[in-house]
């Protein structure tokens, strides 16, 4: 028999037509970061010099994780704090969040610029000001860190006296302190607590309280089910953004030791580290709260 | 007490403590940007008094003026300015295209490997950019067209082009999210609007670029929002790849007290630091008080709700 090209319907050529749509993104991927990974790798188990003519590698095995794991007297510190605090912080910055949006959803007078207010932290946040904030004379004077110290020692007494369990106490003690940061982390989760809030639709309020039930049901039974979902996508923003962010102690310590010491290949085993656990953390939590969200069908 | 009352004053009082709540919440927030604009206007010795604290004791308008002109001038403020308005606006305009064009594939098109391309496209922002920066900027420091070219290779540092070549292909900062929003929204659109662009013998571009486009407006313009302002205040990317390029505003301001001599005090530093500061600000926000209605609402649009 005459050998044709295989028949193809109209649908399956016009879907074909989406390699080319995406070509760039594909290109991309593999040059600018597919390319550099498998680079990455290499890199971390060797050592890097710049020679007249560009660059030479030198393998030595894990030499690199070993230094910075044993010998770096910095990296493990930084490593672990950085991981905690960013742990600490995703409830605390979910439940802020959702609470300024809850407050943001309600009408009051000078709403808008409220909104707008909460969300200048975005614009706000830039490296270059952070560098020199923490140098800065008046900005340090405006922290005074023991005024706070004394006043959180005061709550601490005053809650323990509650009864209240130790380790609650101390997580509301360490989130108060961070404010700052908390309402720099959640000024885009707002805005998508914010519009989830919006999008429920408001028969669904009204059927509520013709049953008669109070405002507190309202909140359990109607909003949080139907804002759930926003809630993975959040937790999952916010542990993306906190571990690139600006002010990262571990990102600026492994950039440090590549740009200013010059040791590129231990500066690359360290990021390898930290990416692996971003992974490893993400996907618990991802797993973890994707259980327990209610998807409307 | 009837009923009436009762819930009457219950309004009254949540509307006092979410007032009292709101307010308070502000401002923490714009706060650090006070202190900033005030420690401007003061001289040494108010810094050195601890009496002062908002308002100088000694205020000349002449010599506040005099003091930012002269600020000004060490940072290279109206050059680097327009550098970064202009590298801004390029590289947001050029990752705007190709990520909505990227987001529309993945929208509209259904091919093989589409799930683990898009999951490739979420890859790209989980990856800490510490760890592929160094491969990276060796390849831009060494260009050789990934081989084609012999014999050294360019120094594409300190030019447009890394730049130009990331955003280009949808794989610069954040692009990931960029797609995304893109790809929710094109999903959320019906398709006969592009099927009657077919019917009506238009070509795929076309039918994209003259009918869906003009509807996705709002995404486009979060797109560009977003992309401007991580553009603008970019120092990570920016001060690897444009080392020894033209100077851009964030780095005009790190490098301001170089220009003074070591020797001046802490106080005078933290007043030169702060102008330098303010000035820095005051181009974003100014663009941010214009268009922050278009932020706030830009979310609800992303179709990421609903």
């Amino acid at each position: 028999m005459k050998w044709r090209w295989p028949r193809i319907s109209l649908t399956q050529k016009h879907n074909l037509y989406g390699y080319l749509w995406i070509s760039p993104f594909i290109v991309g991927f593999i040059l600018f970061f597919f390319a550099p990974m498998l680079q990455a790798f290499r890199f971390a188990v060797s050592e890097l010099s710049f020679t007249p003519d560009g660059y030479a590698l030198k393998y030595v095995g894990l030499k690199n994780f070993e230094y910075a794991l044993t010998v770096d007297p910095e990296f493990n510190q930084h490593f672990v704090e950085t991981i905690v605090s960013i742990l600490v912080n995703i409830p605390a910055v979910i439940l802020f969040s959702f609470f300024v949006a809850t407050l943001l959803n309600q009408s009051f007078r000078g709403r808008t610029i409220a909104r707008a207010i909460f969300f200048l932290p975005v614009v706000l946040t830039a490296g270059v000001l952070h560098e020199l904030e923490v140098e800065d004379l008046m900005y340090l004077t405006t922290q005074d860190k023991d005024k706070v110290m004394l006043s959180a020692a005061v709550v601490r007494e005053f809650l323990l006296d509650m009864s209240l369990p130790k380790a609650i106490i101390d997580y509301v003690i360490i989130a108060a302190s961070s404010i700052p940061q908390i309402i720099e982390y959640s000024a885009i989760p707002i805005l998508i607590f914010l519009a989830g809030l919006q999008s429920v639709p408001s028969d669904l309020y009204e059927c509520a309280k013709i049953e008669g039930a109070t405002g507190w049901e309202i909140f359990w039974k109607v909003t949080f089910p139907l804002v759930s979902p926003l809630l993975l996508t959040n937790v999952v923003f916010i542990t993306i953004y906190s571990f690139t962010a600006p002010g990262n102690t571990l990102v600026s310590y492994i950039s440090s030791l590549a740009w200013g010491r010059g040791i590129f290949g231990v500066s690359v085993a360290m990021s390898l580290m930290y990416f692996l656990a971003i992974g490893v953390i993400l996907l618990i939590i991802s797993f973890v709260v994707g259980r327990s969200v209610v998807y409307m069908e | 007490m009837n009923v009436f009352l009762k819930t009457r004053l219950a309004e009254i009082s949540w509307s006092i403590v979410r007032g009292v709540l709101i307010v308070g919440l502000c401002f923490l927030i714009v706060h650090p940007v006070l202190v900033k604009v005030f420690t401007t206007i003061m001289t040494e010795t108010d810094i050195f008094d601890r009496t002062v604290q908002w308002v100088p004791r000694n205020f000349s308008l002449s010599r506040v003026i005099k003091h930012y002109a002269e600020v000004m001038q060490n940072m290279d403020y109206w050059r680097s300015t327009l550098n970064s308005v202009v590298f801004s606006l390029v590289i947001s305009v050029c990752q705007l295209l190709s990520c909505t064009i990227i987001g529309y594939g993945f929208a509209r098109f259904d091919f093989k490997g589409k799930g683990l391309l898009f999951a490739l496209v979420i890859f790209t922002l989980l990856v800490p950019p510490q760890m592929i920066v160094i491969p990276l900027f060796l390849n831009f420091r060494y260009f050789d067209f990934f081989g084609l070219l012999k014999g050294g290779g360019y120094n594409l540092i300190g030019t447009y082009w890394p730049f130009l070549l990331t955003a280009l292909t949808g794989t610069g900062a954040r692009n990931g999210l960029f797609i995304f929003i893109a790809r929710q929204h094109f999903r959320g659109m019906p398709r006969a609007l592009e099927e009657s662009a077919y019917i009506d013998g238009a070509s795929q571009f076309r039918a994209f670029w003259e009918i869906m486009l003009p509807c996705a407006t709002p995404i486009m313009l979060v797109i560009f929002l977003f992309s401007f302002v991580w553009q603008w205040n970019d120092v990570f990317y920016t001060g690897i790849f444009m080392r020894g390029g033209m100077p851009l505003l964030p780095f005009s301001l790190r490098n301001l007290m170089s220009k003074y001599h070591w020797s001046i005090s802490a106080e005078y530093k933290t007043i030169v630091n702060n102008t330098g500061m303010v000035l820095f600000l005051v181009p974003i926000l100014l663009f941010y008080v214009f268009l922050q209605r278009y932020f706030v609402e830009s979310v609800e649009r992303t179709g990421i709700v609903g």
